[in-house]
């Protein structure tokens, strides 16, 4: 017998509460829970007068509990209940062909193809800023001030800009999406990188001087080995980024296709369930986008040699 | 850096604005010799990079600079005339050449220097930058009007610049709708709430352990979405715009908050326990002064997700006025002058912002590591 085998044995009540699982799961699951609970009791309140109104003007007899059905399944809620976001959800992401414009599919692969194409562009001119401003002290001393600075200008503020311009040389469709996405996450993908190549101690950067390395042995062999971890994390908060960014340039052009535009469109015509579902949407895509970074990561990670 | 480097470069200045005595400015405009003034300031500007190239050293950055600066000027002269302007040939565009070679040789240079005193290197690192985004300024301003770009696909800085002085009142009253009223009062809210359910989270070990990883997940969301729900259920003014400032600025807060919380020592916590301290005691005179380094990161990034916030959701319907709202407009109008001075309206308020926070946390947190070199 192992020991773990031992220590799962006893199944009283008392141990069943220390067991590592529900220790992990219980606080999330009741604070899950709470909030559900939460958002039910809102749902109920916030429409309770639009389910009370309408029935006034039907002017048909009702009753508490006719309410408090109405105020469960109403077509234009403030808020919904979360039951009907997730029946609208699974309804236009199963209900329909995939390539559907109805379909959800649809409009999260076309955000999906913006976002990852930008977030590609991005990546990869952050970390040749980076190598960059790591190998020449001038661009150090110049070029990083002014990435700093611009980290704290709204850029999104620049996407209409972006778009008009773009669509003006004659670029429309997937390409101007990708180009904000890009422009938005290169800056953390950059700023990580500059320090992750910098974050080798000069112990090691001097051994590697002993050895008479040249520039490109100490980036491939110390620097870039070193800047993995900083990588990871800065392209977690990279595509995030990328997401919002894609969503937010869907937004200006009036975008027939994307997440973006199924949000403008529910805002305009007060279709709140369909709205809910492409938030739903889009939450779905930024924690799948993350966690098969943090898988990619994870394999990384061993492939170095890391436990 | 490598002083035959830094003369070649300056050589190349020199032979640049001699080709502009010889080629033509713009096809049909009198020569740079038939302009009084202008052509005794370029060959002033033309000896003093030959003045720079001859020193190659430190003694070098004055002149080059200085010949940089008259070049930048000739060339912005010459663009007075309307022959120049949208037709500019070799000879103008050899000046500008001349004006960029001096500057990028001289600010190199100028980067390299390595000065032992502190308020020197300290002076370097604000004049490399500056200089740095002059030039990109000078390039972009004389790109755009030697070559006539059409003001609808990007206008120069000058225009932009001077339609943000002539409309100084539709900005302030823009400033004042999105970023007074918008931004801080979401942010005061977001920031705050944060924290409050933070230390809540703090006292009560459940609620954290609950509260984290779902703080965790919302950061990462794309909140902004939220926007067009919260026009819906607050109206199109302001208090919109606060609540999806004070919901973006939440997570950030309440994650950072709690990993802060939780940053006093073993050693610290224990000698609070030994003078018998009350929660509240502890909490005002530990925790909360061990979490300000976390605290102030999440007001940081804070600032510039408020105002991101806050414009996006003006995207989703305001009253007429906003920064948010200005810029959707006017780019559907092709008023790109504007567009642009918002954009710096915007800038400039986040970087006051941001700069602020700074200063608070320099206040507040002298006593941090990282403040004491």
């Amino acid at each position: 017998m192992t020991s773990s085998s031992l220590a799962l044995a006893p199944s009283s009540a008392r141990t069943l509460a220390r067991h590592p699982l529900v220790e992990r799961y219980a606080p999330v699951l009741t604070t899950v829970l709470a909030l559900v609970a939460i958002w039910y009791i809102a749902a109920v309140a916030m429409n309770w007068t639009l389910v009370k109104d309408s029935f006034e003007r039907e002017e048909s007899p009702y009753t508490v509990s006719d309410i408090l059905a109405g105020t469960m399944d109403a077509e234009r809620p403030l808020l919904p209940a979360p039951h009907q976001i997730a029946e609208n959800f699974f309804d236009s992401v199963f209900g329909y062909p995939p390539l559907a414009p109805r379909s959800l599919v649809y409009h999260s692969l076309v955000t999906l193809s913006a976002t990852l194409l930008g977030f590609a562009l991005g990546a990869v001119f952050g970390i040749v800023l980076a190598l960059m401003i790591v190998h020449s002290r001038v661009l150090e001393r110049s070029l990083l001030p002014w990435i700093i600075c611009s980290q704290m200008v709204p850029i999104l503020a620049l996407a209409p800009i972006f778009i008009v311009v773009l669509g003006a040389i004659g670029l429309q469709g997937l390409l101007p999406k990708a180009i904000i996405s890009a422009y938005l996450c290169f800056f953390p993908v950059a700023i990580g990188m500059v320090k992750g190549f910098t974050s080798p101690d000069p112990l090691q950067i001097e051994l590697m001087r002993t050895w008479s390395a040249t520039p490109r042995q100490m980036l491939w062999k110390l620097r870039w080995p070193a800047a993995v971890p900083f990588l990871f994390t800065s392209l977690k908060v990279a595509i995030t980024i990328s997401l919002i960014g894609a969503i937010v340039a869907e937004l200006p052009t009036g975008a027939e296709a994307g997440i973006g535009a199924r949000l403008l469109a529910g805002s305009y015509y007060g279709q709140t369930v369909q709205l809910w579902s492409a938030l739903v949407a889009s939450a779905v895509l930024s924690w799948g986008l993350i966690s098969i970074l943090s898988l990619i990561e994870r394999g990384v990670n061993r492939g170095m040699g890391a436990r | 850096m490598d002083p035959r480097k830094f003369r070649l470069g300056l050589l190349f200045a020199v032979a640049a604005i001699t080709l502009a005595f010889v080629a033509p400015l713009a096809h049909g405009a009198p020569a740079l010799l038939l302009r009084p003034g202008l052509w005794q300031a370029a060959t002033g500007a033309g000896v003093l990079c030959a003045l720079a190239a001859w020193f190659a050293d430190w003694r070098g950055i004055a002149p080059g600079l200085a010949g940089a600066i008259i070049a930048a000027a000739v060339s912005l002269l010459l663009l007075r005339d309307p022959g120049i302007t949208g037709s500019a040939a070799a000879g103008f565009w050899a000046i500008v050449v001349a004006a960029w070679l001096a500057a990028a040789m001289s600010v190199t240079n100028l980067a390299s220097l390595r000065p032992i005193r502190k308020q020197r290197k300290r002076m370097i690192n604000i004049a490399v930058p500056l200089l740095f985004g002059a030039t990109i300024f000078y390039l972009w301003e004389v790109a755009v009007r030697g070559f006539g770009v059409p003001p609808v696909l990007l206008p120069s800085p000058s225009a932009a610049a001077s339609r943000f002085l002539g409309s100084l009142p539709t900005l302030a009253a823009d400033f004042n709708q999105t970023f007074i009223r918008g931004v801080l009062i979401g942010y005061a809210i977001g920031c705050g709430s944060g924290l409050l359910v933070a230390i809540l989270a703090h006292r009560f070990e459940f609620i954290g352990r609950g509260l984290l990883p779902l703080g965790n997940f919302f950061s990462a969301l794309p909140l902004v979405g939220i926007a067009p729900i919260m026009v819906m259920w607050f109206g199109f003014d302001w208090p919109s715009k606060a609540a999806v400032v004070a919901l973006v600025t939440f997570f950030p807060m309440l994650v950072n908050a709690i990993a802060g919380l939780s940053a006093a020592g073993h050693i610290e916590r224990d000698l609070m326990r030994s003078y018998a301290a009350s929660h509240r005691q502890s909490l005002a005179k530990l925790y909360l002064p061990a979490a300000l380094p976390f605290i102030f990161n999440a007001l940081k990034i804070n600032a510039t997700l408020a105002l991101i916030g806050a414009i996006v959701a003006e995207f989703f319907g305001t009253p007429t006025q906003g920064i948010g709202f200005r810029i959707s407009t006017e780019a559907g109008r092709m008023a790109l002058d504007m567009v642009w001075a918002e954009i710096a309206l915007a800038a400039l308020a986040g970087m006051a912002f941001y700069g602020f926070v700074t200063l608070a946390e320099r206040a507040t947190t002298f006593w941090h590591p990282s403040y004491r070199t």
